[in-house]
């Protein structure tokens, strides 16, 4: 009898230590994409400093990570997510959707179509350029083999797929002869990985390929990593890879932290936020880190989505749906 | 059938309620989850569905995925057999090694396998960089798809036919050398017939297994459509692109001609030991 009261005791302690707990400070939950991992180390901790300076409370940010269409969806099945922040506007668009969790207007409430900084796709070349690649038309010679990983799986590759698109289209030509383009560089691939990651090490651990293509934080990540095995290279154009971020509306007011999550999403935009992102070369949208920071990202002409595609949902019922020029290339 | 309907009336007591346990069991763990693909699918019509699991990427992945499968699962029956013969009837230092060696495809990640044969058998691996000057290409070819395939359903062969190579007594071998049999014979009409039905089991089991594997292969592919796209990663990638009904078409055709061809191989093994019965 004492012993079964001193279990119930014991349990009692424990549960409202859990509860106490998760209840004394207020949590957000950031779910984002693979390559952000990075990013958001130097960036929560700079947040949690704000906020306690700023109100005196003690917050946690947590984060999840992983490929950015899967991460999507969990939050469409139901991870409850305060954030959510994308490369690509398609993986948030899903929010509403399917589930509706925010409004179809989502990237007008915060400024640059609600992305606070963007990258583009730029080429990884083997040291000294010894294929000589120097633009988009040096990848469609015969004989150089280009490493992009699957348009259909992973933001990278359906980038890196516009971006030659758009190469032409800017040049003057017309869509089929982007068309032919975008079929010739394909052919130039090897192997197709599923993902970013898996495209970088198929390139720079399995020596596959001349020329990688992806986004240039990505390129300038791994110049890091591996020292000067390789060479960045800048086409004459690429597109404008931006990166949105959303404040998830049914799951914030069902935490009772829109205030905290909308604090959250802002700091993204202030001088601070902006100065880290800097840091692990993303483009920053604030003119005046810009400004600071204009040696480290070299000015080419860059289009977006929205300029050359009309739109995110256009572009992929064209080139990525089933059926679409993508498919064409492999099935014609 | 006479025979089965004989066993109902067992001996055993609780026949009704572990039947009906199994059964619970089963639609729980198994029939369920099932079902629900099968639904999902309903939400296509069927033009549509015929249209999603017979576009030209989805059949050539088709060919592959059970062709590579096929493949790794006889290399599998025969290395496999190899493997478990000398586990059991040779006793050489560091066998208990060897012996655990065996379960390392089934305890790995499957994404560490994957990665670690791609290493390997790379143009700049260690067995890659000695095969490519020979015009091999391994990684990145359905010949790497093979090999990862070989890898993760090696065990399932050993197992299978391990412990019944224990079993199989030495002296019915003896006995077949001394009545003048030579090793070709004593093999064949001795010990094959016994382990024969193991050894299909775990063929069985190696296909299977093959069948669904993602992990490995998608390292190791290279994933280029029509030449080497898995059907899994066809339905990961429909799933990328939130077609869920869609990928679920195609899940269903793989697990209905999954389900016939394990069908197939239990059928050949029922008819295979009531041969050997009636030969008895």
């Amino acid at each position: 009898m004492f012993k079964k009261k001193w279990l119930v005791s014991l349990f009692i302690t424990a549960t409202t230590f859990i509860t106490s707990n998760a209840v004394a400070d207020s949590s957000l939950l950031n779910v984002s994409y693979d390559v952000t991992r990075e990013f958001y180390k130097d960036f929560n901790p700079a947040f949690i400093k704000y906020w306690k300076q700023k109100t005196g409370e003690t917050i946690t940010v947590n984060q999840s990570h992983g490929g950015s269409s899967k991460q999507a969806r969990s939050v469409v099945d139901g991870l409850e997510a305060d954030i959510i922040s994308m490369n690509q506007a398609p993986d948030i668009d899903i929010l509403y959707e399917r589930a509706k969790l925010i409004p179809k207007d989502w990237q007008k409430r915060l400024p640059n179509a609600s992305s606070p900084t963007s990258s583009t796709i730029v080429f990884l070349v083997r040291q000294g350029n010894p294929k000589n690649i120097k633009d988009w038309d040096d990848l469609v010679k015969p004989g150089t083999a280009v490493v992009i990983p699957n348009p259909k799986t992973s933001g990278n590759g359906k980038y890196s797929y516009l971006a030659a698109w758009g190469y032409v289209l800017k040049k003057g030509g017309n869509e089929a002869q982007a068309k032919k383009f975008v079929s010739k560089l394909f052919k130039n691939v090897p192997v197709l990985d599923t993902g970013g990651r898996g495209a970088t090490t198929t390139f720079a651990q399995r020596d596959i390929g001349d020329v990688l293509l992806t986004f240039e934080n990505e390129v300038n990540l791994i110049n890091k990593e591996l020292g000067d095995k390789f060479d960045v290279v800048y086409p004459s154009s690429s597109i404008l890879a931006e990166n949105p971020i959303a404040v998830v509306d049914k799951y914030v007011d069902k935490h009772h932290t829109r205030a905290l999550a909308q604090a959250y999403a802002d700091f993204h935009y202030s001088e601070a936020g902006q100065e880290i992102a800097a840091k692990h070369y993303l483009r920053p949208s604030l003119a005046t880190v810009a400004a600071k920071h204009k040696t480290e990202f070299k000015q080419i002409d860059l289009f977006s989505v929205d300029d050359v595609f009309g739109g995110w949902t256009k572009a992929q019922k064209t080139h990525f749906a089933d059926g679409g020029t993508f498919d064409a290339i492999y099935t014609k | 059938m006479i025979d089965f309907m004989a066993k109902q009336k067992n001996v055993l007591p609780g026949f009704n309620i572990s039947i009906g346990f199994t059964i619970f069991y089963l639609s729980l763990i198994v029939l369920i989850p099932l079902s629900a693909a099968f639904i999902k699918t309903t939400e296509l019509s069927l033009a549509e569905f015929w249209h999603v699991v017979t576009a030209p990427r989805v059949l050539a992945s088709y060919k592959l995925t059970f062709g590579t499968s096929l493949i790794g699962a006889l290399i599998n029956a025969v290395f496999g057999l190899l493997t478990a013969w000398v586990l059991v009837r040779y006793t050489f230092p560091g066998k208990k090694i060897i012996d655990a060696l065996v379960d390392l495809p089934f305890a790995l990640p499957t994404a560490v396998a994957g990665i670690a044969l791609t290493a390997v058998y790379a143009g700049n691996g260690w067995i890659g960089s000695w095969l490519e000057p020979h015009g091999i290409k391994v990684a990145f070819t359905p010949l790497g798809i093979i090999v990862a395939l070989t890898f993760i359903g090696l065990p399932f062969v050993v197992r299978t036919v391990q412990p019944v190579l224990q079993d199989l007594e030495a002296e019915t071998e003896e006995a077949a050398a001394s009545l003048g049999a030579n090793r070709w014979q004593t093999f064949s009409k001795i010990i094959f017939p016994a382990i024969w039905p193991a050894l299909l089991t775990g063929f069985a089991l190696a296909f299977a297994r093959a069948i669904g594997e993602y992990g490995s292969v998608i390292f190791i592919a290279g994933n280029v459509p029509m030449v080497s796209e898995i059907t899994p990663l066809i339905i990961i990638t429909k799933l990328e692109q939130y077609e869920y009904s869609s990928a679920t078409a195609i899940a269903v055709v793989m697990l209905v001609i999954s389900f016939l061809l394990l069908f197939a191989i239990n059928g050949l093994q029922w008819w295979m030991s009531r041969r050997s019965d009636a030969s008895k």
